[in-house]
């Protein structure tokens, strides 16, 4: 049985636009992104949305409703009171194309700085590596990430103080964490992470974590141990001694 | 209503499109961690009903008695522990939320402008947490001593002052003795679940199969990974454990409650 829902989008591009109101028929089961779709489909036939699997594994369609960074195919229409009226916007942190659609291209810039995976010298004479997989652990929590960029969204350094210039993010945390963590990988990040990734713009508050759909434990595992490794190059005069003591 | 997107972005305090109780939480972190401030600072500054029998607060504990400290000595112990917390990566989240509004909660607008987070005086200070974690640690031995002295009763009783009789000890468990027992598992819980330790003691490591003594570093690591997760119930427990604590022998020593000798 469908029940009649009303939904507020964004319409608009960068410069202008406006919350406009839809109402849709709700069936059982369906996710924002169906709402969006029938909206689409039947009323606003030039409605911008960006969507691809519908199976919150692309990351394509993220968006804010009722002002959390949330995927739109995950967000059941029963987690809203019937009577409540759903607004989706954009996301924040980055600059609207049109509608619901927004330029995450910096995110790709800023990944191309980080500094490669690099391995160390082959293990064995047919130039291969061994590892083993509790230590692979740590890396592989990081590699479900479906690049949504909502973390980027609602870490309030990019999103309301608009630091893009001088901060990486939480996303391009993780995927710095990726290889610095990886048990081959020889490069030290340390310092692209302190001055350009501008990491001690961080203060913990954890929003990433909360909105990441994968559940990866970003703050955590990832952003506190590098700001730790930070810690170890820049602030702490003690390993600066054991590292001269010890070569 | 015509907007642009800047018009949706929170630009000042409170603005949001959220429109679950978002505020509950940093209102009830201000709450009781400013109540903990008040009590702690009112507890460190009066400096007496700090023991009753073989008891000794924790905010009190090393026991100091020296001439050349004005203050209560308890102003020089408690900077350890207070630095710790303050400087905890959980306590970070807690804080900048409830006290700064940097931000109040996801989503949601702040008051001010110029964020420079972590990178400048003062809270680039933060990154001393490792040597805070240090004392802490030392804290934990010095906490855990003090439950021990807390089972070493006078054979000829306590008086009601608190004051023990002299003569020899023996072995004895009261409330007390439990309440302090219960207070260093939890803040022990909560120390050894540090993100710092947990970077020190392996989390540092990358090839752990190529370390030295790589497998016993990364159970280490898995260890104080398993506090970790639950660092944030910890933080608060030991929290109250420490106050309550603290009250418990308080009202001892002023002849409020009467300790219950278990055994």
């Amino acid at each position: 049985m469908s029940e009649q829902r009303t939904l507020r989008l964004f319409r608009g591009t960068r410069e202008r636009g406006e919350l406009k109101e839809y109402q849709v028929a709700a069936g059982e089961g369906m996710v924002v992104l169906d709402a969006v779709h029938a909206i689409q489909a039947e009323q606003a036939p030039d409605l911008a949305v960006r969507w691809n699997c519908k199976a919150g594994k692309c990351g394509s369609c993220s968006a804010e409703i009722n002002g959390k960074p949330r995927l739109m195919c995950m967000t059941r229409m029963s987690d809203y009171a019937p009577d409540e009226t759903i607004t989706v916007t954009p996301m924040r942190a980055f600059p609207v194309i049109k509608d619901l659609v927004t330029d995450v291209s910096w995110n790709y810039e800023v990944n191309k700085r980080i500094p490669a995976f690099q391995p160390r010298k082959p293990d064995a004479p047919d130039g291969t590596w061994r590892m083993y997989q509790y230590e692979i652990e740590r890396p592989q929590e990081f590699r479900k990430c479906i690049e949504c960029f909502l973390c980027q969204d609602v870490c309030h350094v990019l999103r309301t103080h608009e630091k893009h210039e001088a901060f990486m993010g939480p996303a391009m945390l993780v995927r710095a964490a990726v290889y610095e963590m990886h048990p081959l990988d020889v490069v030290d990040r340390r310092e692209h992470l302190h001055h350009e990734g501008g990491i001690g713009y961080c203060n913990i508050t954890k929003c990433c974590t909360e909105v990441c759909p994968e559940s990866i434990t970003i703050t955590d595992n990832a952003i506190i141990p590098l700001k730790e490794r930070v810690v170890d190059a820049n602030y702490d005069p003690l390993a600066a001694l054991w590292r001269k003591i010890t070569g | 209503m015509t907007t642009s997107v800047r018009d949706l972005q929170e630009r000042s305090l409170g603005a949001t499109l959220r429109r679950d109780a978002w505020w509950i939480a940093p209102a009830l972190t201000a709450l009781v961690l400013g109540s903990f401030g008040i009590y702690a600072t009112w507890a460190a500054w009066v400096g007496n009903n700090f023991e009753w029998g073989p008891y000794l607060s924790p905010f009190y504990s090393p026991l100091i008695q020296t001439s050349w400290w004005p203050l209560s000595p308890a102003f020089l112990i408690l900077i350890f522990p207070l630095g710790f917390r303050a400087t905890c990566y959980y306590y970070r989240k807690a804080y900048y939320r409830a006290f700064f509004l940097d931000p109040v909660a996801c989503g949601v607008g702040e008051p001010r402008h110029g964020y420079r987070g972590e990178t400048k005086f003062p809270f680039i200070l933060q990154n001393m947490h490792r040597f805070f974690m240090y004392a802490a640690v030392v804290f934990i031995f010095i906490l855990s001593y003090d439950v021990i002295l807390a089972t070493r009763w006078p054979v000829h009783g306590v008086l009601a002052n608190g004051s023990m009789l002299a003569g020899p000890r023996e072995f004895g468990v009261g409330v007390g003795t439990l309440v302090m027992l219960v207070n260093v598992v939890l803040l022990a819980s909560y120390t050894f679940g540090c993100h710092s330790l947990r970077h020190l003691i392996g989390g540092q490591v990358d090839c752990f199969s190529c370390a030295r003594g790589g497998k016993a570093r990364f159970e280490a690591w898995r260890g104080v990974s398993a506090l970790n997760r639950h660092h944030m119930l910890f933080a608060w427990c030991s929290l109250f454990s420490v106050a309550l604590t603290d009250v418990y022998i308080r009202l001892c020593a002023m002849g409020v409650i009467h300790d219950l000798r278990l055994f």
